[in-house]
């Protein structure tokens, strides 16, 4: 049996102490406490499926180890809810339909949460380019760059 | 009734606000306590003799609770279906077989099933099973499989499993008098579905001993075909269809179904497999390639009076769903044009490499690559404008489709979709990069939605009006992620009067939802739509009979919207839903039905001229695009793609959008980057790192316009979209590029490379 580590991070700001194998994956480590959002796509880092944010940075958690989380703040698409910035980008996803299968959307809405973090002036090649590492098999990604650039637009606004 | 309130309006899906806020539980997100894993061990040779397997080191490791082989399965040989129950006859029936037996016949396939207490145990004891192979020389190529002689993948006789044909007027006649004629060979690839979610799910055997499957399917159905592999009836086992993260064909077979029914039967305990994406790419269905000779003749004014082609097409290793995906390319292959003379000829024939099967299009977009080129290619040499030699040509309104001689007596809007598509490209765009060459390209077609008639589809609905004025629907309807489900929802809120949110809907349970059939051939919106607005509409004629009792007016005179029974005309005279609820509940009143929708139903064709009519009805489309080539790198740029599709009604324009989107931008992965490349049967692209499908960045301006004529067959006049919105936009790309550089790709995907190759060859030696 391969040998467990502790372990203990912060995830949608409740603390988990657990313990982790040595090259069990962030992805696999979140799954297995429950947080079935997180969705593996390839669990090579190919498709971003599995997208969450790591102190303020969108990583992929599939070629992530569960050990460097330590001590981590970690953000998954069920703790956008606590804060408006992801409120509006989920809102938005949802009224321009920029959802159809949603396997992609908790990865793809992570991106764009850590993406409009740091940049609040995108265009609309600038937001296709950063979200270019989450695949989407269905929507083309048309709505997908339309609902993220109205809400950098509403973001400008009330600023 | 002309207003509408909910149908037609771009509203947030019903399933979207719990995607969003990552709360849908899809098939991998659920667990059960005891809950073991299980793991398919795949065969590592695309050809070769099962000599022994020895399972004995697999089973002794600890925390092994069954290995299972073909020896295991009650009945490892069945036949494949797709939700059919009307008899269709043995050419289209090919032999389905759950683990490999005596012979293995591609590389991926499943030889024997583990099931362990964790997932590392399950890998380490497929590890342990000891198989001894002795490998076969195999065929790898679907034309030297067609010879005489050649290896044979199967237990039969030849590796041809169907042969098809359908012809009209004389086709020698029609070349005599052409005074242009045009041959060419297309080629096309095996295409991944590369759906963000592999094929998946959880079983278990619940107190009644019913084996319940919790998976995302597209056909449900195959409850029948999994009891089947066991022996026992079909109730006994169930169906729970899990919202799909994507689907686009590949969840049409069963996927890993019979594998979990069997593991959890055999060891008593709930048991979860998923496949890897290597696993999903390797070992799961792709889409058919084709090798397709075209013959085209025209007059000098650019009329068609001859077209002769001859499509074979690779099966794979086993038939799936090869007959009817090899019949839709058949009926598609003359196109959207009317021409006197016409002889198509398809074979499919087993191959050993990866089994293909059903695709976003169904055996659509293949031939629909070569006559588009070849309409491209006449247009040139004729100096005919592209939008005129396909209007001068294509269907219209009363004409007939020139393979099967199917008569289209609805609007047909060929013509105006071509010239709305091709228009709204606009003002060419200047690109100051001076090895950049601009170029647009056209495509126009039309394709099926709906069952082929013979097959007589059925859809059942059941809608139930609650007495606090909330409505439940069951309906047995997978959604792929297209807003199936939703749609049902939007269609029922509208019938009675009630906004979508005071609507809940339960799906796809083979035990408890009234069975919908398919989420195939494009056909829920047309199927299950008209049985949900049937069911809906009995309900409300109940409720207006009751309010019209009630307000001593002509039932005629009422109509219903937002929760009240109106007077027409007169909005201040109205009863609320709720009295009239009360009111029927008092006497009995049922205000809950379950309706059938029955398509229309025909006899199975004769296969080798197939004539008459096929499908209930079709899907017009054209798409355009301007691209630029770089001749340097050869490297594709697609600028702006216009997408224009008769929707005939868009129930939800948000959704119908988002097909004609995403479905361009699938077909344009096709055209430019998708391929799975197989090498003697070695797939050598199993990751998302090789097989490569468009980004965001990758993306054009894609512009979607609907045409609603308001004629097709499905509720409110609504036509399908799902798989016509992506079969075109791969030749309306490589016309773009033969007007870029002036050089014809003809074979997918027009990869940088090809399109280099050929610029050498255009310059150097001439065409």
């Amino acid at each position: 049996m391969m040998e467990e580590y502790p372990i203990e991070l912060t995830i949608n700001g409740e603390k988990i102490v657990s313990t982790a194998k040595a090259e069990e994956s962030l992805l696999r480590f979140l799954r297995r406490h429950g947080f079935y959002e997180v969705k593996g796509g390839c669990e090579k880092g190919d498709c971003g499926t599995c997208t969450v944010i790591m102190n303020g940075k969108a990583i992929k958690s599939c070629i992530t180890l569960a050990g460097q989380a330590n001590g981590k703040e970690i953000l998954t698409v069920r703790g956008l809810e606590k804060e408006e910035s992801g409120r509006k980008l989920q809102e938005s996803f949802v009224q321009h339909g920029a959802i159809q299968c949603g396997f992609c959307t908790a990865g793809m809405l992570m991106t764009a949460k850590a993406y409009l973090d740091e940049n609040h002036q995108p265009n609309k090649v600038e937001i296709r380019k950063a979200i270019s590492g989450n695949l989407c098999r269905c929507t083309g990604y048309k709505k997908i760059v339309e609902a993220i650039y109205a809400v950098a637009e509403e973001n400008q606004k009330s600023k | 009734m002309s207003e509408f309130k909910i149908v037609g309006k771009p509203i947030p899906r019903e399933d979207a606000r719990a995607k969003a806020k990552g709360e849908l539980k899809y098939a991998d997100d659920f667990s059960l306590p005891g809950m073991l894993y299980g793991k398919v061990l795949h065969s590592k040779y695309p050809a070769a003799k099962i000599i022994s397997i020895d399972t004995t080191k697999a089973k002794q490791l600890p925390g092994v609770h069954a290995v299972l082989t073909a020896r295991d399965v009650p009945h490892n040989e069945t036949i494949t279906r797709f939700g059919q129950s009307a008899e269709v006859g043995k050419g289209f029936e090919g032999l389905y077989r759950v683990l490999a037996d005596k012979k293995v016949r591609f590389r991926g396939e499943a030889v024997a099933l583990v099931a362990a207490d964790t997932e590392e145990i399950a890998e380490e004891a497929a590890a342990l099973i000891e198989v001894n192979y002795e490998p076969l020389p195999g065929v790898f190529d679907p034309v030297e499989a067609m010879k005489p002689g050649a290896y044979l993948v199967g237990e039969g006789d030849s590796n041809i499993i169907c042969k098809f044909g359908c012809s009209q007027g004389d086709i020698k006649k029609g070349f005599a008098e052409a005074e242009v004629i045009i041959e060419d060979t297309y080629q096309v690839p095996f295409v991944d579905h590369a759906y963000l979610e592999t094929e998946g799910g959880v079983a278990w055997i619940d107190e009644k001993e019913v084996i319940n499957i919790r998976v995302g399917s597209q056909v449900i159905e195959h409850f029948r075909d999994v009891a089947e592999v066991l022996g026992l009836p079909h109730n006994q086992v169930r169906y729970i269809g899990t919202m799909m993260g994507g689907g686009f064909g590949g969840k049409e077979d069963i996927t890993v179904e019979t594998y979990l029914a069997l593991l959890t039967w055999k060891t008593k305990k709930p048991v979860r497999l998923f496949y890897t994406r290597e696993e999903s790419i390797l070992c799961h269905s792709k889409r058919h390639p084709f090798i397709m000779h075209y013959k085209v003749g025209a007059k000098k004014d650019g009329r068609l009076v001859a077209l002769e082609a001859e499509l074979i097409s690779d099966a794979g290793a086993y038939p799936y769903l090869s007959p009817w995906v090899n019949l839709y390319a058949t009926v598609n292959a003359a196109g959207p044009y009317c021409i006197p003379n016409v002889k198509i000829n398809t074979y499919c024939v087993l191959t050993n490499n990866t089994f293909t099967s059903a695709n976003r299009g169904f055996g659509a977009p293949q031939p629909n690559v070569a006559y588009e080129s070849l309409m491209d290619e006449l247009a040139y040499k004729l100096k005919i404008d592209p939008l005129e030699i396909r209007r001068k040509n294509c269907i219209t309104t009363g004409k007939s489709l020139s393979t099967t001689g199917q008569v289209f007596n609805t609007y047909v809007a060929l013509p105006e979709v071509a010239e709305k598509a091709w228009k709204a490209l606009g003002e060419t765009k200047k690109v100051e990069d001076k090895n950049k060459r601009i170029g647009r390209g056209l495509a126009i077609g039309l394709m099926s939605y709906g069952r082929m008639t013979f097959l007589h589809d059925t859809s059942r609905c059941y809608v139930r009006l609650e007495s606090d004025g909330s409505v439940l629907i069951r309906s047995g309807i997978p959604d792929l992620g297209g807003g199936q489900v939703s749609l049902l929802c939007q269609i029922a809120a509208e019938e009675l009067g009630v906004p979508m949110s005071k609507i809940r809907i339960y799906y796809s349970d083979t035990a408890l939802t009234p069975l919908a059939g398919t989420t195939t051939a494009t056909r829920q919106t047309y199927m299950s739509g008209n049985a949900t607005l049937k069911a809906a509409r009995e309900i409300k004629k109940r409720i207006i009979q009751k309010a019209a009792e009630m307000m001593n007016v002509n039932p005629e005179k009422l109509v219903i919207g937002e929760e009240k029974i109106i007077v027409k005309y007169d909005s201040a005279q109205y009863l609320p839903l709720l009295e009239v609820i009360k009111a029927c509940n008092t006497e009995g009143i049922e205000l809950f039905c379950e309706a059938q929708f029955k398509g229309p139903f025909t006899m199975v064709p004769d296969l080798s001229n197939i004539r008459g009519t096929i499908f209930p009805d079709f899907t017009f489309g054209a798409q355009a695009v301007e691209i630029s080539v770089d001749i340097e790198t050869g490297q594709v740029e697609v600028l702006k793609l216009v997408t224009c599709y008769d929707v005939g009604k868009a129930i939800n324009p948000l959704s119908v959008e988002g097909q004609m989107e995403g479905g361009s931008i699938y077909g344009m992965g096709y055209a430019l980057m998708e391929e799975v490349v197989m090498e003697k049967g070695v797939t050598l692209t199993p990751s998302f790192s090789e097989y490569i499908i468009p980004t965001a960045a990758d993306v054009p301006e894609v512009e979607a316009i609907l045409v609603e004529s308001g004629g097709g067959l499905g509720p409110y006049g609504a036509k399908g979209i799902g798989e016509p919105s992506c079969s075109i936009i791969a030749p309306a790309i490589l016309n773009a590029i033969y007007d870029a550089v002036g050089v014809r790709i003809k074979s997918l995907p027009a990869t940088p490379e090809k399109i280099i190759r050929a610029l050498k060859k255009h310059y150097f030696e001439g065409r």
